[in-house]
This record gives C-alpha cells, structure tokens and sequence, in this order.
C-alpha cells in the first residue's frame, strides 16, 4: 500500500515556494504525518503558522536514510486535532508548543501543559505528574541550582534513593527569541541566533545563515563554507572535551576532569584565534564568513592544536582504563535503542543509543559535502556510551580538522547575498555538537521573515534524560544529567 | 599503568595555573579588541554612521556634541569601529573592563573617551570579604556563554579559589551574587527570593551585556533589561561574554587586590 505523495520532497539548505508545500486538511495532515512516521521518516519539526485569526500546521520530516527532507502544512484550522503523540512519542513536545503558541489542542495528548511561559509567576506553577503511595517522596531541585548552571526545576518521585520518575519543568531562560523573528531580519537578529545556545554559537549561526542563504537562492563563497566547518568541529571538541571533564569530575575522578578543564579552554582559544572571540560571535554571517584564517594564522592554529588533541587523546584514554569511573559510567542511565527512538533522540545521545543518526552524514549540506568524518556510534545508551560517543567524536574531529587545514579552498569569504525570495520555505540542518541543529524560515509577500522556527537539539532530547533517570538512584542524577549536557537556553528560545 | 601514566603527566606538565595577577595578564586573542574607546573630537557633526551598524542600539547621538556608546548595552561586535569614517570609535585592546556606577560606561563626552574602572570596595567591606568572597551564581535568562566563562576560573588556569573567592551551592552560605543574564520574567521571582536568602552586607556583580542591559534582547517584553531593573548592583562587567580575564580583573578589582592600574 502506498501512502498519496503528501509531502514536498526539499533538500538541506534549500528552499520552495509556500504554494509548493502540499496543503491538506488537518485530520489528513496528521494522519498522513503519522503514515510518514511508521515507515521511518523523524520528525525534525512541527510548528504553527499564523493565518489571522486560525493556524495552520507544518511538519518538517527527515528520512535519514534517504538523505532527504520534506515538508507539508494543514489548511489552516481553530480548535483541536487528533494528537500524533498517542501513536508517535517524538510528538509530545511539539504539540504542547503549538498548544501553548497557537492554542491548537492535540486531543488526546497524555500530558499537555505549558512549555516555556509563565502561568502565574513561574513557569513551574503547573501540575507535575505525581507516584501516590506511603513510601513515596517527591524531591524538587531548582530553578536556581547549586553550580555554575543554568536555571531549571526538576521533579523527582522517589523510592526511597530509586527515582520512579523524572518531570523537567523549562521556561526560565525564555527570553523571546522566535516571537522577536516576525517582521525580520532586525538587526539584532545575527546576535540572538548566536545567543540561543551560547556554547552552539556556530551551529546555530551556520544554520540561520544557511537559511538566509537558501532564501536569497545561492549560498556562501567555498572557503567560507570551510571556515564553518573548522569552527563547527572547533565548538564540537572544546564542548566534548569539556564534557569529559564535567563527566569525570561527578565520579571524583580528577585526572581527566583538571586536564579536560584547561584543554577546552585550549580549544576555545582557538575559536578566538579565528575570530577574536572564544565562542565564536562574529565569525558567521549570512553570505559567508566575517574573519579568515590565513596562512600564517592557520600555521599558528595547528601549532597549537596538535598538542592539545595529544593531550585530550590522553585524558581521555584515562577514563576508560579506570575500573573506578567505569564502575559508575556502565550500565547507569539507560536509554535503549527503541526508545531513544521512539522519542526521536538526535546527537551524541541518539548515537550512544546506537542510532546512527548525523546530519553531517546523513543531510550533508555545506563544506559537508565534500568532507566527512565516519559517524561515532556505541550501542549500550548508558552514561558510558554517552562519554565514549564524545571520545570518538573529538578523535575524528581532530583528524578532521588537521585534514582540513592541509587543504584549504581559495576565494574571497563573503559575498553579498540577493534579497530573501517572498513567500518561500527554507529549511537547515547542522549537526551541532549536541546534535541536530533545525532553522525553518518562512517569508512573506515582502521577503520578511513571516514565520521562523528553531528547534535546538535539546528540545529532542530533555525527554532521554527524564527517562534515563528511571529506576536509577537520586544521587545518579549529575551524573545522568552531564552525559546529556543539555541546553537550558536553546531549549527556551 | 594508568597510575604511574597519570603522576608522569602531572610531573611533566609542572604548575599550570598562571602567574597573573602577579606576573603579566594572558594575552587576549588579537582580533578580540577590548574596550572600546570614543574621541569625542574626531566624531564628524552630522555623520551617523555608526548609529544603525549597532545591533543592541548601545549608540545614541544627542541633539549636540558627539555620539554616546554605552559599554553596558554594546555587544563588542565592533561594526561600530568598521562603520565609523573618521576613526573615532576604536579598539583598545584593553582587557579591563569593569565599572561600579553603571553611568561609568558611557563614552563619548570629552573627558569620558575610556570606561571609569570600578574602584576597590571601602576599608570595612574589604576587610570582610577582600581575602575571602563567598558567591551564588543566579544564571537568569541568557545564552550560558557567561556561566561557561565564569566557570573557566574554577579551571587550574586561573584557579579562582588561590584568591579566595568560591562559587557556594546556597545563597545563604554566599557574600553575594553573581548575576548572568537579562533577567528573564520567568526568572525574576527566583532572582528575588535569592537575593533576599543572602545575609547582609551583600554584593551583586552583573556579568555580561545581557545582565548590564539586556544585551542582543534588549527591549523584548520578556526580559527585565538587566539585574539592575530588580537588584541593586555593585559592579559591572561588560562583555559577550566577558573573556574570564575580563571578569577576574572585575573580581580582584573590586576586592582591592590589584596593584594602581
């Protein structure tokens, strides 16, 4: 039996017209989607559009083994449609966003409630899901945490030390990035999209830019695509690295922590070297690049790069030969592969989960497409799989990275973009370090941006780290919590 | 032998945290620039180039004189410094950058070309908290590059507790705040519960445009434009994100323990 052609086939880091994107009553739209979903498609986003006083609703799927994206809309619509969730869990956050953005109910949601805003003071002021019993506890950690974090409330039902559930109530960072966008680009834009996750800095820029670049119909000079890529695996190691440490230092294992602590330090002083600031600010801009790395640059680059990938190699070959951090890593926070599935895990989770899941392979756009890096998977989805993903990932990185920098694409960074088509849909993949990176744009009749919708990876991926408490002790939970690393901030736009 | 493998490292790899403040600063990378410094007298009557470059609007022109740059709210993206015709906005490369009057920031008046550097905290304050500063960090609304920064000097670089001063898991164990972010609505109830859980005498640093001003959300109905819309604050440090040298020199600064400039 084959489904009717219900989505528009569309590349990464391309565009087409809105009038080509296949519009079809609500109750198809879903059921269709759902179709899509069961025969492997992911979904990558699902939003609302505004149209007056109704919405309508997008879907943007990813067939990952087909290399290829597609989008479709519902006509536009009041009140409710049935819920995808019922049938396809990786849904469920989706459609509480619509709800609370477009107040389009998914009937037959099991758990919707607000996302991000405010009901009554706090974005936590809303029911938690509770375990009723004499022996139960309930634990509740946050917004205001005990280290250096950002700020979110965690609910924990408690056996005794065993964690029956894990509720993770967001929202406090929100600070209104995708309500600014209609009407734009503003020029504030650039450094909001390089503010979403202050640590993704590229990955979120590269993907905005991607998107500018696909509306205006072209896209960014060969040697600029490169220095995005060099500054994409850059922002991949300095953050791994610093996740080996973070990793290491909740099982008091202070080798690797001390030294991963300065190595990220090394790595994100090189991002600096590029462009002057350590998070990579104004290095990406629509068009191109703002800063080169020229020769005598690059030379001091590798200079300095060799030694700290030596180092890192080292630190991290620690981990895995102590019986005391594998002891704590293996076997703690699980997430099989099914259910990393079925809740649609993207990034370094999704791969320690053994999905092998990348957009770097699997939707290659930009530099990407002439140069890959193999695609890191370990199959047991523990907190061991979660560390040993990110110690594969910083060797191909770095081998990645020196490859690179022996060849390097001549021609200027930079050239200046055609105005932004109206009434078109773009859509922008980058497999960020904590993984897949999602810009979806939509113009209207003036090449104004009408819609844009972000989806940080992390959106993906709160839900693995809920269902990895499971069953695991309380006193796990930094630990589970750090194999993540999870955005608080690309989460609440 | 991973033991015998991890003591040969140590050994090879000798002292690893920097001699700063005692010997020289670590250099700042060259293309970052620093502060940001305004000759009024070149600044050209009638030209405005660099007023719409400015992504957070930190540039202002008075019906007379030259423009203001406002430190607070500037991001340091430096289009300001690439639009400017007669090269009266420049960098400095100065790393220093933290004031203790929030009016301290604002360049452009002849006399006021550079930011006023924050002074040392009276005699009784320093007496209290200038060898020993207890700080809870309340991170409120921002992108987490401030924090990754602030967490930098816990790093065997920098070494932050060689000075004394330690980040503490409760806000009743704390000296005072160190506050990222613009402060978000959602965040402002957490911001105030926590500032009044700390005893008194207290401090309160803002890190970062976005807690000095708001920084690239500036203006958005869902932010307060910085902790000092619901704190009071006792030291600001600019940056997106301040360097950490940026925010250690803030720090020891404010605690007397820096040298004269």
């Amino acid at each position: 039996m084959t489904a009717p052609i219900l989505f528009a086939p569309v590349a990464n880091g391309m565009s087409l017209p809105w009038l080509d994107v296949p519009e079809w009553p609500t109750a198809q739209f879903v059921a269709g989607t759902s179709a899509e979903l069961n025969r492997g498609a992911r979904l990558c986003a699902w939003f609302g559009v505004p149209e007056g006083n109704t919405a309508r609703l997008v879907a943007v799927l990813a067939y990952d083994a087909d290399n290829t994206l597609a989008v479709a809309r519902s006509t536009p619509f009041n009140g409710s449609y049935p819920s995808l969730t019922r049938t396809h869990p990786q849904a469920h956050l989706f459609e509480r966003e619509v709800w609370e953005q477009h107040a389009l109910k998914p009937e037959g949601h099991p758990w919707l409630k607000p996302v991000r805003k405010s009901n009554g003071l706090a974005p936590a002021h809303a029911d938690f899901f509770r375990v009723e019993g004499r022996e139960i506890h309930e634990v509740a950690v946050g917004p205001v945490h005990a280290g250096v974090i950002e700020p979110g409330h965690f609910r924990f039902q408690c056996n005794g030390e065993e964690v029956l559930h894990l509720e993770i109530a967001l929202g406090y960072q929100h600070r209104g990035i995708e309500e600014a966008l209609p009407g734009g680009p503003h020029p504030a834009t650039m450094s909001q999209m390089e503010t979403i996750a202050g640590d993704t800095s590229i990955g979120h820029a590269t993907s905005y830019a991607m998107v500018m670049e696909a509306l205006a119909g072209t896209e960014a000079p060969l040697r600029a695509q490169w220095l995005r890529a060099i500054a994409l695996e850059l922002e991949r190691l300095a953050n791994h690295t610093g996740d080996l440490g973070a990793l290491a230092n909740d099982v008091a294992f202070l080798p690797t922590s001390s030294a991963c602590g300065k190595l990220r330090g090394d790595f994100l002083n090189l991002t600096g070297l590029m462009c002057g600031n350590r998070f990579g600010r104004g290095l990406v801009r629509p068009g191109g690049a703002r800063h080169d790395l020229e020769p005598a640059r690059s030379g001091a680059f590798l200079e300095k790069l060799h030694p700290a990938l030596k180092d890192v190699e080292q630190a991290a070959a620690w981990l895995w030969d102590s019986n005391s951090v594998r002891v704590r890593f293996e076997a703690t926070g699980t997430v099989h592969t099914e259910r990393a599935n079925a809740i649609g895990l993207v990034g370094v989770a999704a791969r320690a989960s053994g999905l092998v899941r990348d957009v770097r392979f699997d939707h290659p756009a930009g530099w990407h497409r002439f140069a890959q890096s193999p695609v890191a998977v370990w199959p047991t989805g523990d907190v061991f799989a979660r560390a040993k993903v990110r110690g594969l990932e910083i060797q191909r990185s770095g081998v990645f990275l020196e490859e690179q920098l022996a060849g390097a694409p001549e021609g200027v960074i930079h050239s200046e973009l055609p105005a932004p088509a109206p009434d078109t849909l773009a859509v922008a993949l980058v497999e960020g370090w904590r993984g897949e990176i999602c810009h979806v744009a939509l113009t209207d009749a003036a090449g104004r941006f009408r819609r844009y919708k972000i989806c940080d990876p992390s959106f993906h991926n709160w839900t693995g780290l809920a269902l990895a408490l499971r069953g695991q002790a309380i006193s796990d939970f930094p630990l589970c919590n750090k194999s993540f690393n999870l955005s608080y901030c690309g989460f609440d736009l | 032998m991973l033991a015998l493998d991890v003591i040969l490292h140590r050994l090879q790899r000798g002292c690893q945290t920097m001699s700063y403040p005692d010997g020289p600063a670590p250099a700042l990378p060259d293309r970052h620039g620093g502060a940001l410094r305004v000759d009024a007298a070149k600044c050209a009557e009638s030209c405005d180039a660099c007023l719409p470059v400015c992504p957070t609007k930190a540039i202002s022109r008075p019906a007379l004189g030259p423009v203001v740059l406002d430190l607070g709210q500037c991001i340091f993206c430096a289009a300001c410094v690439q639009a400017c015709p007669t090269k009266a906005i420049t960098q400095t490369n100065d790393h220093r950058l933290a004031v203790r009057r929030r009016e301290d920031l604002l360049l452009g008046s002849p006399g006021q070309e550079e930011l006023r550097l924050a002074s040392a905290l009276d005699d009784q304050l320093r007496r209290l908290f200038g060898r020993s500063l207890r700080l809870r960090q309340v991170s409120a609304g921002g992108c987490n590059a401030c924090e990754a920064d602030t967490n930098v000097l816990g790093t065997i670089g920098w070494d932050l507790g060689r000075f004394g001063i330690q980040f503490v898991a409760s806000p009743r164990h704390a000296d005072g705040l160190l506050i990222t972010g613009p402060v978000s609505k959602n965040m402002e109830l957490a911001l105030r519960k926590t500032y009044e859980a700390v005893p008194e005498p207290k401090l309160v640093i803002a890190v970062g445009a976005c807690a000095i001003a708001g920084g690239p959300f500036i203006g958005h109905s869902q932010i307060n434009n910085g902790a000092g819309a619901v704190v009071p604050v006792d030291l600001f440090i600019p940056g997106c994100p301040p360097h950490p040298l940026t925010i250690l020199d803030g720090l020891l600064r404010l605690l007397g323990r820096l040298g004269q400039p």
